[in-house]
């Protein structure tokens, strides 16, 4: 009985625990077990805290130190100061992949969304028929590689012999080189990458739909809102959070699109003869692994973690904000 | 996400069961929806078409749309210009790997964070959370140079080791067991003598043995497609994962599209096959981690 106080109300001192157990079963296996059992939690933590610190935080940190160096791996390090950066902002090459990135991820995200948006409205009926099948093949992008995702797409959007033009050309449009084109290639990335999440972020709204409890729409029905103001006045406004949560994570992985651009732009990797498809991240790997340029590529690296930093910190203050006028 | 209640000392998540929206469906419903399925199948139908035709049929105007005879043709074309059925391996090596450590590492912090009682648990949670938002892709650089010292390059442990344990998967693991495993189930356990790595292993993990299960298959999901540290950090063939053999395809005959589509194809369907049979498990997953996210 002495051991069934409720764990919560006491942080128990281990010698008395040690001591109690010993006082129930004098047994010396069981004095050592509580022993252990004190540093039981710990041990279960420091797995993920050991990976962490030496496959997640140590090079996060190191990159910021990197890229005051002129690192090159086989030659050797100076260091150089920021000179790094200054270079960075003085290169068009950058400003260039940053625009490319920004127009990407706009294309991709906000058409995302809202149809993500559309669906999970549409998906949200309990009378609906084949609904295990809807959420199903919307997963489907999801588990197909972006890999494979951009070979498709690259075939799709080809210039001579691709279904998109042929499919133009049957309208009596001229086809496009999409790759060629800056904001047709954008279009092509987009297009990818809203692919492979839209049915993701479908389910996520889903899920945030039927959260919403009915009395609420019961409520709104009998003050007379029709369908399209309970969709303003409640279904946004109760969605809101995830909205944002969704916005977040599409930002991170926005700024970190790689694979299309470094395919599409095989066997080079400057996104396109004219750099019109490099995002900020083909940027990086193109100064650190195919220039090896550790230190410049390092610098591109922290200005991308300070972008994803601004924003996140932009979206936290948005939604605390936001749940606080609720 | 249902957990089975096998005996009555298990409590049932107290969620709110709200009764569904049930209005009227139109067609317009339908033909959108069946739009939707259409566009997310499509790319992977003209995966196989491409993958099944000689390059001729494919480049006519208008080209086919349905699937050929060439499969078989394409496919020892794909097996004998690459590694792939060694790239298949590793892959199954390093996404499988990966996957089974994160659903016991996960699990076992997700216990320790959710049920056991530690000096500095709640800073050490929010530190958790925190690395969850620490884009580690942005400093491959560095991780390759840690690679590089530790002579893990072109190893197949460089993939493996960084991805053994998660922050998401410990967040999640966190909100699953605590609010399936009560405490006075843990007091009668530990009344009873269990040790506390017993009642993890006989108590915590049966229980969320489901939820572990969803994290080790998004975890083997996103193990099978990562493409960025795999191409920095392997350089030979026999070292390939799928996604790099694919890429390996593609450089060589840039536009004759087939040989990378069928690549493609072959190494897409293993996970077809997975979500199959366990794409409901996976749909319910990602909706209760927008639920709890």
């Amino acid at each position: 009985m002495v051991l069934s106080a409720p764990p919560r109300s006491t942080p128990a001192p281990q010698s008395t625990k040690s001591a109690k157990s010993t006082a129930l079963k004098p047994r010396r296996r069981i004095k050592s077990a509580s022993r252990v059992d004190a540093f039981a939690p710990y041990m279960y933590i420091a797995p993920f805290f050991a990976l962490f610190a030496v496959f997640g935080l140590f090079p996060t940190v190191f990159t910021f130190y990197v890229a005051l160096f002129d690192w090159n791996p086989i030659g050797g390090q100076t260091f150089i100061g920021l000179d790094n950066f200054v270079t960075l902002y003085g290169d068009e090459r950058f400003w260039n992949a940053m625009r490319n990135t920004f127009s990407i991820w706009i294309l991709s995200t906000v058409p995302q969304l809202l149809l993500a948006l559309f669906l999970a409205q549409l998906l949200n009926n309990a009378r609906l028929k084949f609904a295990n099948l809807f959420r199903m093949t919307m997963l489907v992008p999801y588990i197909t590689s972006v890999v494979a995702t951009t070979i498709v797409f690259a075939s799709l959007f080809g210039r001579d012999y691709g279904l998109i033009n042929s499919f133009l050309n049957f309208f009596g449009v001229e086809s496009i080189d999409f790759a060629a084109n800056t904001f047709a290639s954008h279009i092509m990335v987009s297009t990818m990458v809203l692919w492979r999440w839209f049915g993701y972020n479908t389910l996520i709204y889903l899920a945030a739909l039927q959260a919403i409890p009915k009395d609420i729409y019961e409520a709104a029905a009998i003050d007379g809102a029709g369908g399209f103001k309970q969709f303003f006045y409640v279904t946004i406004p109760s969605l809101r959070p995830v909205i944002i949560f969704t916005i977040i994570v599409s930002t991170i992985g926005g700024l970190q699109v790689f694979t299309e651009p470094l395919l599409l732009s095989a066997p080079g990797l400057t996104g396109g003869s004219g750099r019109q498809f490099q995002t900020l991240s083909l940027f990086m790997y193109e100064q650190g692994f195919g220039n090896f340029q550790f230190g410049y590529g390092s610098a591109i690296g922290v200005t991308l973690f300070a972008l994803i930093v601004v924003f996140s910190v932009i979206n936290y203050l948005l939604s605390r904000r936001i749940t606080s006028d609720d | 996400m249902t957990t089975s209640t096998p005996d009555a000392v298990v409590t049932t998540a107290p969620r709110l069961r709200k009764r569904a929206f049930a209005g009227r469906v139109r067609w317009w419903t339908y033909a959108f929806l069946f739009a939707s399925v259409a566009v997310s199948a499509f790319p992977l139908y003209w995966m196989f078409v491409v993958s099944t035709n000689d390059s001729a049929a494919v480049s006519q105007t208008p080209p086919t749309v349905v699937p050929g005879g060439n499969f078989f043709v394409l496919a020892e074309q794909v097996f004998t210009t690459v590694p792939f059925v060694q790239s298949l391996a590793n892959s199954f090596v390093v996404a499988g790997s990966i996957a089974i450590s994160q659903m016991i590492l996960c699990t076992l912090a997700g216990f320790a964070f959710a049920k056991l009682e530690f000096r500095g648990r709640d800073p050490l949670f929010i530190i958790v959370l925190i690395t969850m938002m620490v884009p580690t892709q942005l400093a491959v650089i560095p991780l390759y140079m840690i690679m590089s010292n530790l002579e893990w390059i072109d190893t197949l442990q460089a993939l493996i080791v960084p991805g053994m344990a998660s922050a998401f998967g410990i967040f999640w693991m966190r909100q699953h067991l605590s609010t399936v495993l009560n405490n006075e189930l843990m007091q009668a356990a530990r009344i009873d003598g269990c040790s506390t790595w017993q009642i993890y292993w006989r108590i915590a993990f049966p229980l969320v043995r489901s939820a572990g299960f969803v994290l080790g298959l998004l975890a083997f999901v996103t193990a099978w497609n990562d493409f960025l540290w795999p191409l920095i950090v392997i350089q030979s063939p026999e070292n390939y994962t799928v996604q790099l053999a694919i890429k390996a395809l593609q450089r060589q005959y840039f536009v004759d599209y087939g040989l990378a589509m069928s690549g493609s194809f072959l190494a897409t369907i293993p996970l077809l096959i997975l979500f199959i049979f366990v794409g409901r498990k996976m749909v319910a997953g990602v909706m209760d981690g927008a639920f709890k996210g």
